[in-house]
C-alpha cells in the first residue's frame, strides 16, 4: 500500500518530538534540550483513512549550513521528495523559527507550518493570528500544543488535506515557481532571473531551481555538490568540456550574473526581516499583509515591526526574569558548580534509599521462589542436571539482576529524565564547557556524557550534535567513562556492602550517595583526561567553535515522565535480563559444572586460576575478571555473575540480604582495596557489546571502535594496579 | 571597535559585522547573528567562559573565541530602553 510521506522538520527543542509522538502513538523519548533527535525517527499513523508514514528529521536551525544534521534533514526534503513537509515552530519564539519554515517554503511548496507551544505563548501573552500567518506564507498554519495534545487533530486535518491536493498532481505547482517566499534585494533578484533559465536546463523539475539559483549565487558549493551527486546530474563546477550544453552555459551566466562577495549574507538577512514580517503578521502588528510584504523584504526597517513580532509584553519580561533566576542559581559565579555536585548527590542518594525496600522485597520474593521451581521441575520429572542447570544457572542471574540491578535503575533515570525535561542539563554543559574546552573537547561533550549515565549506547549515538568531527571522535570514545544505569547500581552495591559502616541506615545511605558522586566525578575527569591525551596526540587539533542553545526552563512533567521512564527502564531492563543474563547464567553454571583434567577441576576454577594473576596484580582476582568478561554483552550481569562464581565454588549456597554479600565477599578474599578496585574497573573498561556495536556504526571505523574498547580498559588496568600497588605499600 | 566577548551581563549591543571563517559565520547566521541584530548578554558561565547572549529571543552560549570575532556597537543602556527590549 502507498503511504503518504510526511516529513517533520523544525528547529531543535521545539517539540518536534512531542508531535511526532501525539501522531504516531510512539514513544520517542523527548527532552528539553536541543539535539535530542539525531536519528531520523520513523513511524505510521492513520489519517482520515490515508496511511501516513512520519519521519521526524534532526532539529536545524536552517537547511544552509553544513553539520551533519542540516544535511540529512535537508537531503529528505529536497530529493526523497516527502509528499508534506511539517516544519514545527516554537510559538514564543516565532521569528528564528519562520527563518527555517521560509527556507523550507523556498524548496517545496507542500508545507505545513505547526505552531507549538501555544499554550506556553499565552501564558506569556503573545496571542497569535494564525490566519494572517498562513496567508502571509501562502502554506496552511496550524496552532498545537503538542505536550498536551491539543490541535493535534487540527494538524491531521490539514495533513489530510495536502494528501487530497497532491494526488492530483507531480512536482512543484506554477504557483510556487510564481509566488516568491523571499523576495531579495535587486542585485540578487537580477542574478536570478539571469540564471534561472539554465538552472532549470540542468536541473529539471527536482528541485526548485530558484533555490538552486540562490545556492549558486551564494557560492554554497558543497550544498550544490551535494545536489550533483544525488541527481546524478553534470557537474558544473570546473569547465569539464565532457558535459553538454547546458551545465557549461549555466556556468558562463553566473560568471555574468556577478553576484556580489557577500550574497550569501545578504540571503540569509533577507530570509530574516521576511522571517520578522511574518513573525509580526501573526502578533498582529500594524500593517496589512502586503504592506509588510513591501517593507519587510526590501527594506532595512523592520525595526518596529520586529518588536512586535517578538511580543514585547510585559509577560515575556516576567518569563525572562524567572529564567534570569533559576540562571542566576544554576549557572552563578558561586554557586553553579557547588549546585551542581549537590543535585548530583541528591539525586543518587534518592535512588540509594528509594532502592533499599524494593529491592529486598523482590529479592526475598524472587530467590524464594527458586526452591519452589527446583521443586515444581521436579515433580514433572526434570533430570537433577537440568534443574540445577535452570535453577542456579538460568534463574537465579535473572532474578539477581531483576532484584539488585532494577530497582535503583528504575528510581535513577525518571529522576534523571525530570532534571532534563527542566531543561538542566544545558546549564551543567555551559559550566563545564571551560574545561572540555581546555581537553580540546566540546562542552556538549558533557551533554553526551549525562546522556552515557541512562545507557552509553544512547550516548554514542548523542555525540552526533557535536559538529566537529575531531570532538565528536572524542565524546565518542570517551563516553564509557560515563557508568551507564547498568554499571551504576554494581557500584552502589559494592559501596553498600563495604563502606557504608554507620549503625544508622539514613547515614549509610547518605554516606554512599557521596561516594558514588565521587566516583561519577572521578568519571568525568577521567574522561577529560583521556580527551586531553587523545587531543594531543591521535586526534590533534584546536577546540572548533561552540554555539549551543540554552532552552527555557520548564516546568517538568512530573507524573508523566516517572511512569513514562519507570516502565520504559523497567522493560527495558528486563529485556536484558532475559538475552543477556540468562545465558550467561547459564554459561557460568556450565563452566562451573563441567569437570576437567587431573585434578577434577571446574573449567571455571580453571579460568578463574589462569586470569588470577593478572587480577591479583589489579587488586581483583580471576573471578571477578570472568565476570567482567562474561559481563560484555550486558554491564548488568557483572556483579551477579561475580555472586554465582564464588558461590557455585562451594562456600554459600543462598544469597540474601547485604550481610551474607558482605560474608561471602570477605570468605572469598575481598578487602576495602579490593572493592575500590573493583569500583574503578567498573568505571574503567570495555564498553559492553551493544556499545561497541554503536561505536563501530557512528564512526565506521574498525580502528576507532578498537581504541575506543582499549583506551578504557589500560585506563582500568593501569589504575587498578596503582592503587593496589600503593595500597601494598602502605601495608608493607 | 568592541567585540561581543566583551559585554557584561545586562549590556546589550548591535551587530556590526561577523568576522570568522564562512563555516562559523553560517552557523552563527542561522542562529540570528546577522549585521544589525541587536544581542544581550545574558550569562557569564562560573568559569568566566562561554557566555550565553539572547539572540532573536533565544538564550546562546558563545566560546570566548567565536564571541570576540563579532564587532559590535554597544548600546547605551538608557537612550534605547524605551523601545527595544531583549527578544529581538
Amino acid at each position: 500500500m502507498n503511504c503518504f510521506t510526511v516529513a517533520l522538520a523544525g528547529n531543535p527543542n521545539v517539540g518536534k518530538s512531542t508531535v511526532f509522538n501525539s501522531l504516531t502513538g510512539m514513544r520517542q523519548h523527548t527532552g528539553n534540550w536541543p539535539g535530542k533527535t539525531v536519528e531520523s525517527a520513523v513511524g505510521y499513523f492513520d489519517c482520515f483513512g490515508i496511511r501516513c508514514r512520519m519521519v521526524d528529521l534532526p532539529g536545524t536551525y536552517s537547511l544552509l549550513s553544513h553539520s551533519q544534521e542540516e544535511e540529512i534533514a535537508r537531503d529528505f526534503i529536497c530529493f526523497e521528495n516527502p509528499d508534506c513537509v511539517v516544519v514545527v515552530c516554537d510559538a514564543t519564539c516565532l521569528e528564528r523559527n519562520l527563518n527555517l519554515a521560509l527556507q523550507i517554503i523556498e524548496i517545496t511548496d507542500r508545507v505545513i507550518v505547526c505552531v507549538n507551544l501555544m499554550d506556553e505563548a499565552k501564558k506569556f501573552g503573545i496571542d497569535l493570528d494564525l490566519d494572517k500567518l498562513s496567508e502571509f506564507l501562502g502554506v496552511p498554519v496550524v496552532g498545537t500544543s503538542a505536550r498536551s495534545n491539543k490541535g493535534i487533530d487540527l494538524l491531521k486535518e490539514a495533513i489530510f488535506d495536502m494528501a487530497e491536493k497532491s494526488s492530483e498532481r507531480i512536482g512543484l505547482s506554477a504557483e510556487h515557481t510564481e509566488r516568491k517566499a523571499v523576495l531579495y534585494p535587486d542585485e540578487i533578484e537580477k542574478g536570478i532571473e539571469l540564471i534561472s533559465p539554465y538552472v532549470e536546463q540542468v536541473y529539471t523539475g527536482y528541485v526548485s531551481s530558484r533555490w538552486i539559483a540562490l545556492r549558486l549565487l551564494s557560492r554554497d558549493y558543497e550544498i550544490i555538490e551535494g545536489i550533483n551527486s544525488k541527481l546524478r546530474s553534470n557537474c558544473f563546477i570546473g569547465d569539464d568540456e565532457s558535459v553538454g550544453d547546458a551545465p557549461r552555459m549555466l556556468a558562463a551566466a553566473l560568471r555574468l550574473a556577478q553576484p556580489p562577495e557577500d550574497a550569501s549574507e545578504i540571503i540569509v538577512e533577507s530570509i530574516f526581516r521576511r522571517a520578522s514580517a511574518a513573525a509580526s503578521v501573526a502578533a498582529g502588528s500594524q500593517g496589512s499583509v502586503g504592506e509588510n510584504l513591501a517593507s519587510g523584504a526590501k527594506s532595512g526597517d523592520g525595526k518596529k515591526v520586529v518588536n512586535a513580532a517578538t511580543g514585547e509584553s510585559a509577560e515575556k519580561n516576567k518569563l525572562k526574569e524567572r529564567n534570569m533566576r533559576f540562571d542566576k542559581i544554576f549557572t552563578g559565579k558561586l554557586t553553579g558548580l557547588p549546585i551542581m555536585l549537590l543535585l548530583l548527590c541528591v539525586v543518587l542518594w534518592i535512588t540509594i534509599e528509594g532502592a533499599n525496600y524494593p529491592s529486598m522485597l523482590l529479592s526475598e520474593v524472587l530467590l524464594g521462589l527458586e526452591s519452589k521451581i527446583s521443586a515444581g521441575l521436579n515433580v514433572i520429572g526434570c533430570p537433577v542436571g537440568l534443574r540445577s542447570f535452570l535453577c542456579e544457572g538460568v534463574y537465579r542471574v535473572v532474578a539477581w539482576v531483576v532484584s539488585v540491578m532494577l530497582p535503583p535503575m528504575a528510581i535513577f533515570f525518571p529522576l534523571f529524565t525530570i532534571l532534563e525535561d527542566f531543561g538542566y542539563l544545558p546549564r551543567v554543559a555551559f559550566n563545564l564547557d571551560k574545561y572540555y574546552k581546555s581537553s580540546g573537547a566540546c562542552g556538549k561533550q558533557s551533554l553526551t556524557h549525562s546522556m552515557g549515565f541512562g545507557c552509553n549506547a544512547v550516548g554514542v549515538t548523542g555525540c552526533r550534535i557535536i559538529d566537529s568531527p575531531r570532538e565528536r571522535l572524542i565524546a565518542i570514545i570517551t563516553n564509557c567513562f560515563a557508568p551507564c544505569n547498568g554499571r551504576f547500581p554494581m557500584i552502589i552495591t559494592v559501596i553498600s556492602v563495604f563502606f557504608a559502616v554507620f549503625a544508622s541506615k539514613h547515614i549509610n545511605s547518605v554516606l554512599s550517595a557521596a561516594i558514588v558522586s565521587v566516583v561519577i566525578v572521578a568519571g568525568i575527569f577521567s574522561s577529560l583526561v583521556v580527551s586531553k591525551f587523545l587531543s594531543k596526540t591521535l586526534l590533534k587539533g584546536e577546540p572548533s567553535s561552540f554555539a549551543m542553545e540554552m532552552p527555557p526552563y520548564r516546568t517538568p512533567q512530573v507524573g508523566k515522565v516517572i511512569v513514562r521512564s519507570f516502565l520504559d527502564r523497567t522493560f527495558f531492563v528486563l529485556g536484558r535480563a532475559i538475552t543477556a543474563a540468562a545465558p550467561a547464567g547459564a554459561i557460568i553454571w556450565a563452566l562451573t559444572n563441567v569437570r576437567a583434567g587431573t585434578e577434577n577441576m571446574s573449567l571455571f576454577e580453571i579460568f578463574a586460576d589462569v586470569l588470577d594473576p593478572l587480577g591479583q596484580l589489579m587488586g581483583l582476582d580471576g573471578v571477578i575478571l570472568i565476570a567482567f568478561i562474561l559481563g560484555f554483552p550486558a554491564n548488568e550481569i557483572v556483579f551477579p555473575l561475580i555472586i554465582m562464581g564464588y558461590t557455585a565454588s562451594g562456600s554459600l549456597s543462598e544469597v540474601g540480604s547485604i550481610e551474607t554479600v558482605r560474608e561471602l565477599l570477605i570468605s572469598n578474599g575481598w578487602t576495602p582495596v579490593t572493592a575500590i578496585c573493583v569500583i574503578v574497573f567498573v568505571l574503567m573498561h570495555w564498553p559492553c557489546a551493544t556499545t561497541c556495536m554503536t561505536i563501530k556504526k557512528e564512526t565506521g571505523s574498525f580502528k576507532w571502535t578498537l581504541l575506543g574498547i582499549l583506551l578504557p580498559t589500560l585506563c582500568g588496568v593501569i589504575c587498578c594496579m596503582l592503587i593496589n600497588g600503593i595500597a601494598f605499600l602502605v601495608r608493607c | 571597535m568592541e567585540t561581543l566577548n566583551e559585554l557584561k551581563t545586562g549590556q546589550k549591543c548591535v551587530v556590526e559585522k561577523v568576522d570568522t571563517s564562512l563555516d562559523i559565520k553560517r552557523r552563527l547566521m542561522d542562529l540570528g547573528v546577522v549585521k544589525n541584530a541587536e544581542i544581550e548578554c545574558a550569562l557569564i558561565s562560573p568559569v568566566g567562559d562561554p557566555k550565553a547572549f539572547y539572540i532573536k529571543g533565544a538564550l546562546i552560549a558563545l566560546r570566548e573565541e567565536d564571541s570576540s570575532k563579532i564587532n559590535v556597537r554597544i548600546c547605551d543602556k538608557e537612550s534605547n530602553s524605551d523601545e527595544k527590549g531583549w527578544g529581538e
